[in-house]
């Protein structure tokens, strides 16, 4: 008999403010412990939050994204329970007034478009970190990540498989980063992913869900919703009951554990926060977002297609980031916007193998985009060929300096001077009296060694048009 | 004897340079030393501090930076955090805690140049309407030790009427500031919800917490809420708006002020004494132009059931940050975290505060939500549209600010509903949020008695003014205990 798999996705993605979202400590990351928690963050008696307003344009902005219903009027709430991590003993968040309502995010799936809904997203701000083992036997608690701001985006129970789970969580990861709403650090909890899973039989009421908590790749989220998916249909052909509960994966073993079971579960005694008025937000602030909006990646995709010709991998490869974006419009700007192509192939080929091989962000490219632009102009202007700009890069990459300085101190200029060249044609034809017969006799393909010999004599830096033209004069005659 | 001076008679006589602050202040310091302990209104005196301030006062006396409050020394009640120090609202759970930061309030009130005596004792974390659930025992009250002096700000309260202060900060929460000024015979003023900032008080109840000034005149009382009344960004319930000149009016004459007198704040419970006292001092009103029209206030014994919905709801969550984690009493050799927790609290907090915390859970429980909280909304809502209505017909109303005077030192300790009840007339005025005042009208067996003024929003020129005015020809506020005179 077969089975239906039912999975909704929590995502936190941790926004990018100078600021926590409700005092005016900072949220840069790796800081000392608690060096960036201030008396607000700390709980401290007669305390108060105050709404940074930043992040309620971010909270808009996704919501326009996700063609969403955006609550005009939110309410942040107190959700209670004691934490050592949580110094007010309770998390402000938004209950029943969020600021994102229902929408939707479209996944590509084996080359179909699937929709999937987005219950809600609203603001909230995070915990402490509470640190084990540090001096043995005690608990560290280090409140630097106390009111981070967080967007909570709660997708329906819409996907059926590790690989939707995935490919929405990807898709959602690629639109707050491009948004700029997020960072996206998987790594350092920017972005955090929370899956319910549960299987049914088809046609029967939803099974009990498991929640698989603060896995950080991608590929590990996968692998970690398979290995439920087949626990959980193991468990229940075998006669057992799935129990609804919270399960850490563990990605030495492929396997999940249990953490908690929701029996334990707090009664948080949700309430308006009273220290907060309700934010409202007009149509006026939702325009003033709009018109901030970068173009989407879905939208950028296509016009690279339709407008500027690319290939539809080449426009995957450069829309996978907004800074990846953002480089490539700049460079094609820097040359003038002749050649598409060749900026697209420059980024996704010599660029972005370089970058892989360092291990480097293109937000942190050593070469930036008006180095390769300078480049790209010299070869568009005949001053280097396609061969020597790799020289060039090689050298732009090491930090040797700008394309026309290291053409300069390099020599590496492109002979276009016919009697020069002609020269050198002469003296090649001259040293290769047999193979000039052989071309006489009818094997055409010795051009390709008259080219080669005639470059090599002029270390690469002859004009490989003019060359050919020469020879074919030449050996014509 | 500078104790007797008024407040305008002493910055006259500073500005004067007759007069130095640090003489004034040291006079109130040896008054604190000779009279408190027998009174225990105050949980810390700071002597160091006081007269230091007391020196930068009479520097600006003498190059003319001195404003009316300058060199004024002050006592703030021990809700106001107070950097550098010790701030425990009366409890044992921040018997250790030095604030590292002043209250909006207490930074204004420095601005303008007040000696800070000390800090007033007060019902733990505000929770009270004795001053007897203190950590640190009870306050008497200065008319006859026998009494308590009301609450929660008894020891501000006290220290003015036995003049170890001229002036202190209170809070109101649900009468708060009006029902001890009233048992102390003093004047006091909660302002309209939002007028003072709340930054750096120890929240009881957010939703209804008021800072105000407690004095002996309303005149007084006007300049100090002009001083302690400013916008403040962290506070987002703080109102940002002009402050008006809270003085402006008090010369205002009270032809024809048209007083509303609920029938409701005149029935059963309401000792006969009080009542008589109260309805002399409307009859006096009347005689300076103002005339009497009846309204209701149906709603108002719903007051009393809503805010202990309400208050108590807040409660629970503000005072889950006392965990014994990051600051505070924590219990000795915890064995885990949960011992942590709970042994910290239970021996941390006092038994009203315990009380509150387990009503203020339980009603925001879920499945209790509903039924308690949400109907608490609706009855807050009732009680303020009460008001807003009878506003319809009169420019402010009166009536009694308690239904009793002073009461003895336990009485009612053992009987917390019947301690509840002794705010049953300033209750309503905290859940619409309206400004409410208390000034001295006569005394009920040889107890003082205020009469209560509350006005519209935004109302409190006018209330003071009426103050003043009827303080204008009657001498309630200047009487004093034989023994503090």
């Amino acid at each position: 008999m077969s089975w239906e798999v039912v999975i909704g996705l929590e995502i936190h993605a941790q926004l990018t403010t100078k600021s926590k979202i409700f005092s005016g400590a900072s949220i840069a990351y790796g800081a000392a412990p608690n060096s960036q928690a201030c008396a607000v963050d700390l709980g401290m008696p007669g305390m108060l939050p105050v709404v940074n307003h930043a992040v309620i344009g971010k909270g808009i902005a996704l919501g326009l994204a996700l063609n969403a219903e955006l609550g005009k009027k939110q309410v942040f709430d107190r959700k209670n329970y004691f934490y050592p991590d949580l110094p007010k003993g309770y998390q402000t968040t938004q209950m029943d007034y969020p600021i994102v309502g229902k929408g939707y995010l479209d996944i590509e799936i084996d080359g179909e478009t699937k929709r999937i809904g987005v219950t809600r997203a609203h603001l909230e701000e995070d915990a402490g970190k509470s640190n084990h083992g540090i001096v043995p036997g005690m608990t560290g608690i280090d409140l630097n990540r106390a009111g981070t701001p967080l967007l909570e985006i709660v997708s329906e129970p819409d996907l059926s498989s590790a690989q939707e789970a995935v490919a929405y969580a990807r898709k959602m990861h690629e639109l707050v980063t491009f948004l700029g709403i997020c960072d996206g650090n998987m790594q350092e909890g920017s972005f955090r992913v929370d899956s319910n899973v549960s299987v049914r039989r088809p046609g029967e009421p939803l099974g009990t869900r498991a929640e698989l908590k603060n896995i950080n790749s991608f590929r590990f989220i996968e692998k970690a919703i398979e290995f439920e998916i087949e626990r959980q249909i193991d468990l229940i052909e075998s006669g057992g009951k799935v129990v609804q509960e919270t399960r850490l994966y563990d990605s030495e073993t492929n396997t999940t554990r249990s953490m908690r079971t929701k029996e334990e579960a707090n009664d948080y005694r949700y309430f308006p926060c009273p220290d907060l008025l309700p934010v409202r937000i007009t149509d006026e602030d939702i325009e003033a977002v709009r018109a901030t909006m970068p173009e989407l990646p879905g939208a950028k995709r296509a016009r690279y297609v339709a407008e500027l010709g690319l290939s539809e991998y080449d426009a995957g490869v450069l829309t996978s980031s907004r800074a990846m974006a953002e480089y490539f419009e700049a460079l094609l700007e820097h040359t003038g916007g002749k050649d598409a192509k060749v900026c697209a192939n420059w980024i996704t080929s010599d660029l972005a193998g370089a970058l892989n091989k360092a291990g480097l962000d293109i937000a942190d490219s050593p070469i930036s985009e008006q180095m390769l632009a300078g480049m790209i102009n010299r070869i568009q202007d005949d001053t280097i060929s396609g061969k020597i700009a790799k020289q060039v890069f090689d050298a732009m990459w090491k930090g040797e300096g700008s394309a026309d300085e290291i053409i300069e101190a390099k020599g590496l200029k492109q002979i276009t001077d016919t009697g020069a060249i002609e020269a050198m044609v002469d003296e090649v034809l001259a040293n290769n009296p047999s193979q000039v017969e052989a071309y006489k006799g009818g094997q055409e393909k010795m051009m390709g060694y008259f080219v080669g010999q005639v470059m090599k004599a002029s270390g690469g830096q002859a004009n490989p048009g003019q060359v050919n033209k020469l020879l074919k004069e030449k050996l014509s005659s | 004897m500078l104790h007797t001076l008024s407040v305008k008679q002493m910055s006259e006589k500073l500005h004067a340079g007759e007069i130095s602050s640090v003489e004034l202040t040291q006079h109130y310091l040896d008054r604190i030393s000779q009279f408190d302990p027998e009174l225990n209104a105050y949980v810390t005196v700071t002597p160091e501090l006081a007269l230091e301030m007391a020196r930068e006062a009479d520097e600006r006396l003498k190059n003319g930076t001195a404003g009316v409050l300058t060199g004024i020394p002050v006592a703030h009640k021990d809700i106001f955090c107070t950097d550098g120090v010790k701030t425990t609202c009366s409890s044992k759970m921040l018997d250790n805690f030095i604030a590292p930061y002043d209250a909006h309030v207490v930074t204004l009130l420095k601005k303008a140049g007040m000696p800070i005596l000390g800090k007033t004792n007060m019902d733990e974390f505000a929770m009270g309407s004795s001053s007897e659930s203190s950590y640190y025992g009870p306050t008497k009250n200065p008319w006859d030790l026998n009494a308590v002096p009301g609450g929660s700000s008894g020891g501000a309260a006290a220290v003015v009427a036995a003049n170890l202060a001229p002036m202190a900060t209170g809070t109101d929460t649900g009468g708060s500031i009006r029902q001890p000024a009233s048992f102390c015979g003093i004047t006091g003023i909660k302002p309209t919800y939002g007028t003072v900032s709340r930054f750096g008080i120890i929240a009881y109840a957010s939703s209804f917490d008021q800072a105000g000034p407690m004095s002996r005149s309303a005149e007084e009382s006007a300049w100090m809420l002009n001083a302690m009344s400013e916008f403040d960004s962290r506070d987002s319930t703080c109102l940002d708006m002009e402050r008006p000149d809270f003085a402006a009016n008090l010369g205002d004459s009270l032809q024809g002020l048209k007083v509303g007198v609920p029938a409701e704040y005149f029935g059963e419970g309401l000792d006969p004494e009080v009542e008589k006292v109260v309805k002399d001092a409307i009859a006096e009103i009347e005689k300076l132009g103002a005339t009497t029209v009846p309204v209701s206030l149906p709603n108002k014994d719903l007051a009393v059931p809503s805010y202990y919905v309400l208050a108590p709801a807040e409660a629970s969550s503000n005072l889950s940050r006392y965990d014994g984690v990051r600051f505070g009493y924590r219990c000795e050799n915890p064995t885990d975290l949960q011992d942590l927790y709970k042994r910290s609290r239970a021996e941390g907090f006092g038994a009203e505060v315990k009380r509150r915390i387990m009503v203020g859970a339980y009603a925001l429980s879920a499945g209790y939500y509903d039924a308690y909280y949400l109907k608490a909304q609706r009855l807050r809502r009732m009680v303020r549209d009460d008001f807003t209505n009878a506003f319809e017909q009169c420019d402010v109303i009166m009536g009694p600010v308690a239904p009793t005077p002073a009461f003895n030192i336990g009485e009612k300790t053992d009987d917390p509903t019947s301690m509840y009840l002794a705010d049953l007339y300033t209750i309503p005025v905290n859940l619409g949020g309206f400004p409410g005042m208390s000034v001295p009208a006569g005394f009920a067996n040889g107890r003082p008695v205020g009469l209560h003024i509350v006005g519209p929003y935004f109302s409190e020129a006018k209330l003071l003014n009426i103050g003043h005015q009827f303080q204008q020809v009657t001498d309630w506020h200047k009487q004093t205990p034989a023994q503090y005179q």
